[in-house]
């Protein structure tokens, strides 16, 4: 088996140490990562499922919020490229000590580590980070902000089955106010040339967001015939410090995806959930397991969009 | 007899809408004349191109001695009170322990006499630790030194409590200072609620939350008879209120802070903890009605609202990081960058509210003015001078300040107390 090192696209496009978020990537920097996950799933698919990319590498998964997929996916990613990894999970750590979250990851750096991945419950963590360390961030997931990997497999998911993200209508559907996802989503599809709609109990949908772009909604029955997209994202009730909606009764029955509302979406319309979901509360299980539905897909995705995202900083310190 | 001769300045005291180039007489620490050709003295002080003022009063400076002495003392914040051109200041109660009883009262007075910098008069609690429930020892604050009551950043959240504390301050002639926030709107927020919250996925705190208590503490201003000063407002609403509150005869005042007229929430989007300040720094909108209620007198002064911490608390993640600016030794600069360079308050307008404007509100008669026989507390800013603000070289403790490496022009030259030199810049 030939090793496969040689990177195909050039990374003189690539430049950036850290992706801490959509927002601000340019459409060719969006296609870049994309290729290169579709590289890595085709190369997989073939057969090659590890290759040498990060060799020498130790990459960090400073996770100072609990997360299961996400983690587990970048730790994968990481391990397909032959790199090190470190885990370090905030309980029972020395933040229960009381040390910094900087000095955490200071420490963390001084044993080698060149590339961290770094979640926490707090917006703009990550990027107080990368003035503090010299290490590239990757961040998956900060508070209510961003969440880029996320945001990447979505896109990839949706480009993998209509071909282009260019003309399509998506709607996000949910919590858009405490959501990452939303607005990487969001940020990555506009740059894109999708249309976005953000569709949601008024409670949860943050001020002004029209003018990042979008479309604002407050009825799913209204946009459902219209959109080739509808990604559901998760109540998240540990982000919720009051009541937004009166019940989950009653969130499901004017929010949550239902049989009933796919009948009337387009017939290739793709049903995305960035999970964990809520089943009978987001969508119903006839949805999530449905023929529409690709969130397995998503899950598949993650991991080859984490290793693009992974071996395009390598390959930008590199140079 | 000791005599002083402030010699060629351009003299403004707002107290008698005096503004011309002469000199000013001090004798025995306290001001004789203003006017030409005063006679012999013993010594003189040039201050030609500069301007002679009285010296500068703020209304509340957190100066968080006792109990926080990593962030500033009574030392470090009167020392820096004086490079920034203020020869009086009001001390936040907002301590540990809380200056609620006498006994801490008397205590901020005599770091203050120790220091031996500027004046410092204590402010007292409104409620006891500041836990919004009941009454602090008004009484005993206020024949300690006490000029006014407040529970400093915490809102006092219950009306009732409000009332009373208005009523019972009302037999001691002071006024409540109060930090206008509904607590319910802004918990966990550590932005202004708008664009740039929503881009940074930020928890924002509404215009509103403010403009609710402001509303709400005029009625009871209203309805007592007491006195309101309503601390660092910002936005649009707050200063409509107030400007309507005024014209019914209310005793309502207000002030603002330089850093909400030179920034916006848009500098928020390096989720830098140094632009993290309660209330929150606004939409441009709200600063050019705050310009405007300055320019129309609504506005009464200007605080630097310095509210020291060091460097390890302001160095974390945003939520974590405690609200506030370092700001009495770049007030000056940044009132003439926003308000006098753009042509909008004159420079007797801009003493008013750094003078005359603070010592009303504190009713102290003796201070914000140069008429003949009061102490002479003088501030000589050269208006002319260029330079860049170095926190390195604060007096003050802490260096939690958005404004590193910014060029400015006018600088404290030499402060006076008594008559007596006890601060001169480098190179004056």
């Amino acid at each position: 088996m030939p090793t496969l090192t040689t990177p195909s696209t050039p990374s003189a496009v690539w430049n950036r140490q850290h992706l801490l978020g959509l927002q601000g990537l340019s459409p060719v920097e969006l296609r870049l990562i994309l290729d290169r996950a579709a590289e890595f799933k085709q190369l997989h698919a073939a057969g090659h499922t590890k290759l040498d990319h990060l060799k020498g590498v130790t990459v960090g998964n400073l996770f100072f919020e609990a997360s299961t997929r996400t983690k587990t996916s970048f730790g994968l990613a990481a391990k397909r490229l032959s790199a090190d990894t470190v885990d370090f999970t905030a309980s029972g750590s020395s933040l229960s000590k009381g040390e910094t979250f900087i000095d955490t990851a200071r420490n963390i750096e001084a044993m080698g580590v060149t590339q961290m991945v770094v979640r926490h419950s707090t917006s703009g963590a990550p990027h107080h980070l990368s003035k503090h360390l010299r290490a590239g961030i990757i961040n998956a997931g900060d508070g209510t902000h961003e969440h880029p990997t996320q945001g990447l497999l979505d896109i990839f998911t949706i480009r993998e089955h209509r071909g282009q993200i260019e003309g399509l209508t998506v709607a996000l559907v949910g919590d858009i106010l405490h959501s990452r996802v939303a607005r990487s989503n969001i940020w990555g599809l506009t740059t894109l040339g999708a249309k976005v709609i953000v569709c949601g109990p008024a409670t949860l949908i943050p001020p002004e967001i029209e003018r990042l772009g979008v479309e604002v909604s407050h009825s799913l029955d209204d946009i459902v015939p219209r959109t080739d997209v509808i990604n559901l994202l998760r109540i998240q009730a540990e982000r919720q410090r009051s009541a937004f909606f009166p019940s989950i009764y009653e969130y499901a029955h004017f929010f949550g995806m239902n049989g009933a509302r796919v009948q009337r979406a387009r017939q290739d319309v793709l049903i995305l959930a960035p999970g964990p979901i809520n089943r009978g509360v987001e969508l119903t299980p006839e949805v999530a397991d449905g023929d529409r539905s690709v969130i397995l897909d998503q899950v598949t995705n993650g991991l080859f969009i984490r290793m693009a995202c992974l071996s395009l900083l390598h390959e930008a310190r590199q140079c | 007899m000791s005599s002083l001769l402030i010699r060629g300045g351009r003299v403004i005291d707002v107290s008698q809408r005096l503004d011309q180039v002469a000199d000013v007489l001090v004798r025995d620490g306290r001001v004789v004349q203003i006017g030409r050709e005063l006679g012999d003295v013993d010594q003189v002080l040039d201050a030609t191109g500069c301007i002679v003022s009285a010296g500068f009063i703020d209304t509340h400076v957190g100066i968080r001695d006792p109990g926080y002495e990593e962030d500033e003392t009574t030392a470090t914040a009167t020392a820096a009170a004086l490079a920034g051109g203020f020869t009086t200041i009001a001390a936040l109660p907002d301590t540990q322990p809380v200056v609620d009883n006498a006994a801490a009262a008397e205590y901020v007075v005599l770091q203050a006499k120790r220091a031996g910098n500027c004046r410092v008069h204590p402010l007292g609690a409104v409620t006891r630790g500041h836990a919004g429930v009941e009454l602090a020892d008004l009484g005993q604050l206020a024949r300690s030194g006490a000029l006014a009551f407040t529970d400093s950043q915490s809102p006092i959240a219950s009306a009732e409590v409000m009332r009373r504390a208005l009523e019972y301050a009302r037999m001691f002639h002071r006024p409540i200072f109060v930090h206008p926030q509904d607590p319910t709107l802004t918990a966990a927020g550590v932005m202004h609620e708008g664009y740039f919250s929503t881009l940074l996925g930020l928890r924002g705190m509404p215009a509103a939350a403010e403009e609710i208590m402001v509303s709400r503490d005029i009625a009871l201003a209203e309805l007592t008879g007491g006195r309101i000063h309503l601390m660092s407002i910002s936005t649009t609403g707050s200063v409509e209120q107030v400007r309507r509150a005024k014209q019914q005869g209310i005793a309502v005042t207000c002030d603002v802070t330089p850093h909400h007229l030179a920034l916006s929430d848009a500098e928020m989007q390096g989720y830098d903890s140094r632009f993290k300040v309660r209330p929150p720094l606004r939409s441009s909108d709200h600063i050019a009605s705050l310009i405007d209620g300055l320019a129309d007198g609504t506005i009464d002064a200007i605080s630097a609202d310095h509210q020291p911490y060091a460097s390890e608390k302001k160095d974390r993640e945003l939520d974590q990081v405690p609200f506030g600016i370092v700001g009495l030794e770049t007030l000056l600069p940044l009132c003439i960058k926003t308000l006098i360079e753009p042509g909008r308050l004159t420079w007797l307008q801009l003493l008013s509210k750094l003078t005359t404007g603070p010592a009303g509100i504190l009713q102290l008669p003796q201070s914000g003015s140069l008429a003949s026989g009061v102490p002479a507390d003088i501030t000589v800013i050269d208006p002319a001078v260029d330079w860049s603000i170095d926190p390195a070289r604060f007096r003050s403790k802490s260096r939690n300040t958005p404004f590193a490496n910014w060029s400015v022009r006018g600088q404290v030259r030499t402060v006076l107390i008594n008559g007596e030199v006890r601060y001169r810049s480098e190179g004056s």
